[in-house]
């Protein structure tokens, strides 16, 4: 239901529809884990939507059960992850590796740790084009070049024969996003691609992200704990906690007025350069690790300051449901924030009671 | 690169020099001198004296050392006491039986270490990885006199598959260019001295290769085990690319680092001879030369091999850090 909900908001046909997305870990002699808990989400063509949480809520999980290259050992994965149409969970081998690097591709976190350490920038681009492309030595060579080129890297054809320790921290994730780009994808994963850059190469980045996302009609998935990034790139935001999407909403509508207590607090912890010299930040109290499971009550109720009784679920009986919340808006929350009728935006340090 | 090969080169100066004194020393402080050494316990005073006159032990030490060292300079080491014949041809004559075995025993391991690491670490936790595990503890704990013992025994004796002792059968009449048997034999087109002598090297060969064997095994595991959890793994696999490119450029590649080091440390171990696996089949490499001239006191002959063995030792190690840097772009020097 939610998918096609969100699908219908796009007002295309999505390129990428995860539905009911569970992923569980498994090791013998320890409680499993559900990393992903019932995951639904959809993206058009030319939109972004940003995954929004902090370390472990199962973002990257799902970016990584997506692209269908998590472990298969040990690794539970149940729901439906479809590629314009096609269904990719239990697909084979054969059919994710023509798909991967093709018609979907990712960026990943650390820029350095993710190229191979001893092998040429220019192999590792044109690996891509022999692989899906098939083509000749001199035209994979030609466009690998003009790739380079296309994502800002000054002097293209020398730094095709170089290293990636030869390159800065930025040049490796361009040369990164130029690996992803080779064959034009339809959907991009981009897994907190500026988290390991400077601050004015962050900036650089995204700009490289918006304007390849906005030239080709290409799916953009951000996967951020940077709500800078989110400001800046994504058309939609799914925030999620604990496993599950806690919160859907329109970019502009989450930070005026963002309605699960988790995305206020998240809000209200960005340090701002207006508040005074020496203001305390304002954390989100406890760690994600105080977390309950989504059986026994809101995950997020141990640190929340609306919690009330009936957020855990043997007073409530039920557990708290993803429910529609105004237009392009989905919430889980029994006690949300609430606004005036008249609200000029909350900002970060009025989120109200 | 070329800076940092001279450079090397130049280390070796003081590392020969600080042999060549502990040689000298060595023999001078031999019970009696090098005159008894040479010519018996129960040689008379005069003809020890005359044999330090002939042999200029009188002079000062320091004449003699300098003596010692511009001969070595030479590569005259003197003449072996035993074959009578000059100790670089000794040496040349039996060096290339070591660097045939030598080759064998690497081939051997290496042929045999790298794809059975590889799947133990690709199968981690199967039985086919706890029985390399396994396996490779054994290989290192089994003596290796013991193992080439056993080998001989069974396979060479009991069974008679394969000779058991030599570098070449004796009514083998081959001719010999380089000393190089297996070599010798395809040079001059003697097939059957070739074979001959390659079947000669079977048996010691693996005796000698499995400890390099056990160790590239267990080298190649761990390596493996790091880097398929390296990110540009999984870079690779989100690309798309085949299982064999991922497995070759992205996995072994980086994997082998650490066990091409292995490989050049054992090569130089097992070319500065392997004495009891060549003594138990009588190989007559620098191994077994080397456990004769022990027992025979064949001083001259000692001294020159090992200041030989020393500079083959420091070359081969030359060579492991140079196919380093080609390796590893990271630490190429420029």
């Amino acid at each position: 239901m939610t998918s096609a909900m969100t699908s219908a908001m796009a007002g295309a046909v999505p390129v990428l529809e995860v539905e009911e997305l569970a992923v569980t870990f498994t090791r013998r002699g320890e409680a499993s884990t559900r990393a992903v808990d019932g995951v639904s989400f959809a993206v058009a063509p030319g939109e972004t939507i940003g995954l929004v949480g902090e370390s472990g809520c199962g973002k990257s999980v799902t970016s990584l059960a997506v692209m269908g290259l998590l472990p298969r050992r040990g690794v539970e994965v149940s729901g439906s992850v479809r590629l314009d149409g096609e269904e990719l969970l239990g697909a084979s081998d054969r059919t994710l590796r023509k798909l991967r690097g093709a018609d979907m591709a990712m960026v990943f976190q650390d820029p350095l740790s993710s190229l191979n350490p001893t092998v040429t920038i220019g192999t590792q681009v044109t690996e891509v084009l022999y692989e899906h492309r098939h083509m000749a030595k001199k035209d994979a060579v030609a466009e690998a070049t003009d790739l380079l080129d296309r994502v800002g890297i000054p002097d293209p054809a020398r730094r095709l024969g170089e290293y990636p320790h030869q390159l800065s921290g930025g040049m490796r994730q361009r040369a990164l996003i130029a690996m992803a780009l080779a064959c034009s994808p339809r959907l991009l994963i981009a897994d907190e691609p500026t988290t390991a850059l400077d601050v004015t190469i962050q900036a650089q980045i995204l700009e490289l992200l918006r304007e390849l996302v906005l030239g080709s009609g290409t799916a953009l998935v951000m996967i951020t704990h940077d709500l800078g990034v989110v400001a800046g790139l994504c058309d939609r935001v799914h925030v999620m906690y604990a496993g599950k999407i806690i919160e859907t909403a329109d970019r502009h509508d989450l930070f005026a007025r963002p309605r699960q207590p988790y995305t206020g607090g998240l809000l209200a912890s960005v340090p701002r350069l207006d508040a005074g010299r020496g203001t305390p930040l304002t954390p989100i109290r406890g760690s994600a690790r105080d977390a309950i499971p989504w059986a026994e009550g809101c995950a997020f109720a141990p640190r929340c300051d609306n919690a009330e009784d009936d957020c855990l679920t043997e007073v409530s009986g039920s557990t708290v449901p993803l429910e529609y919340d105004g237009p392009g808006r989905e919430l889980r929350c029994r006690h949300p924030l609430q606004y005036p009728p008249a609200a000029a935006g909350a900002t970060a340090s009025g989120v109200p009671r | 690169m070329l800076r940092f090969i001279v450079r090397r080169l130049l280390q070796l100066i003081p590392i020969l020099l600080g042999l060549s004194i502990l040689l000298f020393a060595w023999l001078r402080a031999l019970p009696g001198g090098p005159a008894v050494a040479a010519l018996g316990e129960r040689a008379t005073p005069a003809k020890i004296a005359e044999y330090n006159r002939v042999f200029g032990l009188d002079e000062p030490l320091w004449t003699q050392y300098l003596r010692f060292l511009g001969r070595a300079l030479r590569l005259d080491f003197g003449t072996s006491q035993t074959t009578g014949r000059a100790v670089t041809d000794e040496f040349f004559t039996r060096f290339p039986g070591t660097v045939e075995l030598t080759v064998f025993a690497m081939v051997f391991a290496i042929g045999i270490g790298i794809p059975l690491g590889y799947l133990a670490a690709r199968k981690h936790g199967s039985w086919i990885d706890s029985t390399s595990v396994i396996g490779s503890l054994l290989g290192v704990t089994i003596p290796v006199f013991f193992l080439a013992y056993l080998f001989r025994l069974l396979f060479a004796v009991q069974l008679g598959w394969l000779p058991g002792s030599g570098r070449q059968d004796v009514r083998m009449e081959a001719t010999h260019v380089t000393n190089f048997y297996v070599l010798d034999g395809l040079l001059t087109r003697e097939w059957d001295a070739a074979w001959d002598a390659l079947q000669h090297l079977i048996l010691p060969g693996i005796a000698l290769g499995t400890i390099p064997l056990a160790i590239i095994v267990r080298i190649t595991r761990a390596s493996v085990l790091d880097v398929v959890n390296e990110d540009y793994v999984r870079t690779a696999q989100a690309k798309g690319l085949a299982n064999d490119t991922v497995r070759r450029r992205h996995i072994l590649r980086n994997a082998l680092l650490p066990v091409s080091t292995t490989i050049g440390l054992q090569t130089g171990l097992l070319l500065s001879g392997a004495v009891l696996t060549e003594t138990v089949f009588a190989f007559g490499g620098v191994g077994s030369t080397l456990r004769e001239a022990i027992s025979t006191r064949d001083y001259a002959l000692l001294q020159g091999f090992i200041l030989i063995l020393a500079v083959v030792y420091v070359l081969v190690n030359l060579l492991v850090d140079v196919s380093y840097g080609l390796l590893d772009p990271r630490v190429r020097v420029k």
